[in-house]
């Protein structure tokens, strides 16, 4: 009895000093487990860096191509929809309207497919050892930042060249990209989980990113909407961010009002059900990707 | 007295065999939950089958605990759910300090990147963080044996030196408990031993340590303790000596791979390397002579059949056959015996695949389990990307020669 007395005792002491896991099968539905994302940090950092890393090694163009898609896209842009098609363009030039859009869309669309790839791609990784899943999606939204930063650099170029001075609003400019990057998330989510138990997720993206695009004031502005249905409108988290972008560099048009408290509120209730779905789906991940 | 860090208690794991059936596509599934909604939801409670049941565990601190049994016995379910990679489907563990799991070699490697950031990105993921990672970094190299090459991108390494940085990383990393699976078995003998080593010191260290092998041998020598799981349950729990032999002798008096049904006119039961110099049933040490044993069960008896056997490469490109014909076997168990004068291989994996046809209809065709490891010290210090098969010594010999005129 004396012995078995000591050895729960002993137990119990190791339960202070090393960290004890219970592992049971998954139950509870609202488990957010970002405190453990947190202490994985490290790791968020590693996955991105070696994103960015293989990304620029893999290019010959690298660096270079970066910075030519967004003014293409631009080009193309102020050509067909504003010299031929006469967009009203809030009093902006073109190219200052049109880049202000596509530098956060081109991030957008494009980390909005890494995210959904993501947990197929890593999935020699998932299935032999443990990390939170949670950090490939959140690693995938973030290093799609570093060619975002890139493009950003030449959209401020291009602003300050047509002699437009940012003044208050741009220090909201940081608020806009968050709501850019919760966005990717919030949908990311969803479609990563969704894409590594069925694998024609994939191919739904490329149309979702081009009807995403016709319903975002990519190549029109908002105003172009009726005020009435604006908030509607709003319910499409890139109209805030992008109206946001072009409010918050040139400080000209119209902010974005209305849209953005819909977007807001749209973007954190996305976030947090593709949490809770993503954390649902987690044990049945590795499983079956 | 001990301490128990990894508690189970009625562990179980289940899986839906339709899983992998089914073509993986939501348009399929939604296609079937709407034609069929009745069949789509009972789908569910149908197809289910438990690879893993009943698992009731204590592992104390500081052990080594072996785990064996067949294929698809459940070993890597269990490894897997307690390094929490997959969940279980019912019971609990418990497990007391840092779990770090090497399920395979070289998890995370990129083979764009150098030998110094795969070090970096494969040990983040193994769970060290970055400043451990770097005080251990110069170690790590000299370990692998790689200090030229750290800043070469790993897609330019030969195997050996792949599988030797990969497993460096994962010998440096200090978890309080380490879930090992069938990884030691890569790499040269040398390199194995040196690999042996490192596990006995994490173990000194009072450090807890779970391993699953083939290598009956490693297993006997490693561990104190060992665990028999058979089909999903666990068959046999206690000192390793005693465990193995049961083991063992169960192989041999049944002889089934669990994967083989017992059916037709006749079946190969299992195989094994004869002759004294090998150190294990499946490891073949010598380039000397050698003898190759299958067990072929005959349930009906056979008149001039035909007998092939052939060694095959991991690429699975035969290096070595031989064929008989108008073969007349008696109902019973055969054993079936090559001897080859020499055998002369360099270190890796080869399979063996033995058949029996019957004017040209197969009665049995087996591609022979487990896999052959060749753990013999290479005679030329040759990169391995290039050194082929043969491990042949030979001279060199390089003299002037004067033209003729």
């Amino acid at each position: 009895m004396t012995t078995n007395l000591a050895n729960v005792e002993q137990v119990h002491g190791a339960r202070a000093a090393s960290p004890v896991q219970r592992i049971q099968p998954p139950r509870a539905w609202f488990e957010l487990r970002l405190a453990e994302l947190w202490q994985f940090r490290e790791l968020v950092y590693f996955f991105v860096w070696r994103d960015v890393k293989i990304r620029y090694k893999q290019t010959v163009l690298g660096v270079a191509w970066v910075i030519v898609q967004p003014l293409l896209t631009m080009l193309m842009f102020t050509i067909f929809f504003g010299k031929l098609a006469k967009m009203p363009s809030q009093g902006l030039p073109y190219p200052v309207f049109y880049l202000a859009a596509v530098v956060p869309w081109a991030y957008f669309s494009s980390a909005l497919l890494t995210v959904t790839n993501i947990m197929v791609e890593n999935q020699r990784v998932i299935t032999k050892v443990y990390f939170p899943r949670l950090v490939l999606p959140v690693s995938a939204v973030f290093s799609g930042l570093v060619d975002f930063f890139v493009g950003f650099v030449v959209l401020v170029v291009f602003t300050l060249s047509y002699g437009m001075r940012p003044s208050f609003p741009i220090l909201l400019l940081p608020f806009f990209l968050l709501l850019a990057v919760m966005t990717v998330l919030g949908v990311g989510l969803w479609l990563s989980a969704l894409n590594a138990l069925y694998r024609d997720v994939r191919y739904l993206i490329p149309f979702l990113v081009q009807f995403w695009m016709l319903a975002s004031p990519v190549a029109y502005p908002s105003s172009l909407v009726p005020e009435r249905w604006r908030w509607v409108y709003g319910l499409n988290p890139m109209a805030g961010v992008i109206e946001g972008f072009r409010w918050a560099l040139t400080g000209r048009v119209p902010s974005p009002g209305s849209v953005l408290y819909v977007s807001v509120a749209i973007v954190c209730v996305l976030v947090l059900a593709g949490l809770l779905f993503f954390n649902r789906m987690e044990g049945v991940i590795a499983d079956r990707v | 007295m001990s301490r128990v860090v990894i508690r189970t208690e009625v562990l179980g794991k289940e899986y839906r065999r339709g899983v992998q059936a089914t073509s993986g596509l939501l348009r399929d599934s939604i296609a079937e939950a709407f034609s069929s909604p009745v069949r789509f939801f009972r789908r569910k409670s149908m197809e289910k089958f438990w690879v893993l049941r009943n698992i009731c565990l204590e592992v104390n601190e500081g052990e080594i605990l072996g785990l064996i049994g067949r294929n698809g016995s459940g070993k890597t379910t269990l490894l897997k759910i307690l390094s929490r990679i997959t969940r279980p489907t019912e019971g609990w563990a418990e497990i007391h300090g840092r779990v770090g799991s090497l399920l395979e070699v070289g998890t995370g490697f990129h083979p764009e990147l150098t030998g110094r950031e795969n070090t970096y990105l494969s040990g983040a993921i193994l769970g060290m963080g970055k400043k451990e990672i770097r005080r251990k970094f110069d170690e790590i190299v000299s370990f692998a044996e790689l200090e030229k090459f750290v800043d070469t991108a790993v897609k330019h390494y030969s195997t050996g030196m792949y599988v030797r940085l990969a497993f460096a990383v994962a010998a440096h990393l200090e978890p309080e408990i380490l879930l090992v699976d069938e990884v030691l078995a890569v790499g040269d003998i040398k390199f194995q031993s040196k690999c042996l080593g490192k596990m006995g010191e994490v173990a000194r260290t009072g450090r807890t340590v779970i391993l699953v092998s083939h290598q009956l041998s490693q297993i006997r020598r490693l561990c104190q303790r060992v665990v028999w799981l058979d089909a999903g349950q666990l068959r046999k729990a206690g000192p390793a000596a005693e465990v193995v032999s049961a083991y063992e002798a169960d192989m041999t008096s049944s002889g089934l791979d669990g994967s083989r049904p017992v059916e037709g006119r006749a079946q190969f039961l299992r195989w094994k390397l004869g002759g004294s110099s090998t150190s294990c049933d499946h490891i073949l040490s010598t380039d000397g002579k050698t003898t190759v044993c299958f067990f072929l069960r005959v349930n009906e008896p056979l008149q001039g059949v035909h007998l092939g056997v052939t060694l095959y490469d991991q690429a699975s490109h035969p290096l070595w056959s031989r064929t008989m014909e108008g073969l007349n076997l008696k109902t019973g168990l055969h054993e079936i015996r090559y001897t080859l004068a020499s055998l002369p291989l360099r270190p890796g994996v080869y399979s063996w695949r033995v058949g029996v046809y019957d004017s040209g209809v197969r009665v049995d065709d087996w591609d022979s389990l487990p896999k052959m490891q060749v753990v013999t010290v290479p005679f030329a210090q040759t990169r391995d990307d290039i050194a082929g098969f043969l491990n042949v010594p030979s001279e060199l010999e390089i003299v002037p020669s004067e033209q003729s005129s």
